[in-house]
């Protein structure tokens, strides 16, 4: 009730301020603002989910043909870095949440630190990434690139067909590398954002670029967790 | 809307069942399921997402209009991946495409 409340004197005042407050002025007030807002970013997500959604279905294809093929290209990959680099991105997931949460009751110093933590948190996630490529290059498994398997890797993918597990890892570098290009943009919102909220840009009543970044970084999150299992754990590891 | 602040305990609970569920995954894979393995693990994914999008993504607080928009994406997610898949499933149940590629083009006088 005491939000309502403090929301209805900040509408009131923003109408005469609203060059200050963010308001653009083809919206009635920031609550209709917000509302067009965050219609607006999940209209874009289920663009994303359906960019997405191709690449998932082409994978569920092939998989389907070469299951040895995937299994064994799974097993190349290391289950501890991607179960880590998940926990990672959840973290960073939890750090946006709050970041909203700051921007919501106006506490400006909680919103830059949590906004900065989501940042390294991504940070962490994109280093371990880059590492994991880099691993690709050590052991030779990169399609057209490096794609030269030896040794006890050569092992593992050769029952199911080296061409097959060649083509696991082109799925391999592109979901992932799509994945990480969306986590790049996010980085540079979240910069973004955290110059804007030094500034002082968000109040409680606008704040629709933090939920919108926010809501945005959490899909990218969410698109990490079907990648997770469906990469690095499914094949079975026992 | 999502003008209506959340207690931090909410996020921090929520956090922790997602990394529970990530543990959960990670050791199911390494028990011999058979083909349930996969279901297992896209279940758990499944499960993740909705933590996500009800609790961090605010749909819990979110206007129908929002949950419908998210309701039609996921329906058509499902019309691409089942379609697709059905369509490779049944190919090989008739001959006919096959038949098609190995005769000659038909000739038009």
């Amino acid at each position: 009730m005491r939000t309502r409340r403090k929301r209805g004197l900040a509408v009131t005042e923003l109408e005469t301020h609203a060059a200050h407050t963010g308001l653009a002025h083809q919206f009635q007030n920031l609550d209709q603002q917000q509302d067009a807002d965050t219609l607006g970013i999940w209209v874009f997500l289920v663009t994303e989910i359906m960019f997405f959604g191709g690449v998932f279905a082409a994978y569920a294809i092939y998989r389907g043909f070469y299951f040895a093929a995937f299994e064994g290209g799974s097993h190349i990959l290391d289950v501890r870095l991607g179960a880590f680099n998940t926990v990672a991105l959840l973290g960073s997931s939890l750090t946006m949440a709050l970041s909203v949460r700051s921007a919501q009751s106006g506490n400006r110093r909680a919103l830059v630190l949590f906004l900065i933590l989501t940042m390294i948190l991504g940070g962490v996630f994109l280093g371990v990434k880059a590492y994991e490529y880099d691993q690709k290059f050590v052991e030779h498994v990169v399609p057209s690139l490096d794609w030269a398997p030896e040794g006890a890797v050569l092992a593992r993918l050769a029952p199911g067909g080296l061409e097959h597990a060649e083509l696991y890892f082109i799925f391999y570098f592109a979901m992932t590398g799509l994945h990480a290009l969306h986590m790049i943009i996010g980085m540079g919102l979240l910069l973004w954002l955290v110059l804007r909220s030094r500034k002082g840009s968000f109040t409680p009543s606008y704040f629709a670029p933090v939920e919108v970044v926010g809501l945005y970084w959490h899909f990218v999150d969410i698109v990490w967790i079907f990648l997770f299992p469906l990469l690095y754990l499914i094949g079975g590891r026992y | 809307m999502s003008q209506q602040i959340v207690p931090v305990k909410t996020y921090l609970f929520v956090f922790a069942s997602l990394i529970g569920l990530t543990l959960l995954t990670t050791g199911v894979a390494f028990l011999d399921l058979g083909r349930f393995n996969t279901v297992v693990a896209l279940l758990i994914a499944f499960c993740k997402m909705l933590l996500v999008v009800f609790f961090f993504m605010h749909l819990r607080h979110s206007s129908g209009l929002v949950k419908v928009v998210l309701l039609a994406g996921f329906f058509w997610l499902a019309l691409l991946i089942s379609l697709t898949t059905a369509d490779y499933r049944t190919r090989s149940w008739t001959s006919s495409p096959n038949a098609w590629s190995t005769t000659a083009p038909p000739t038009h006088p």
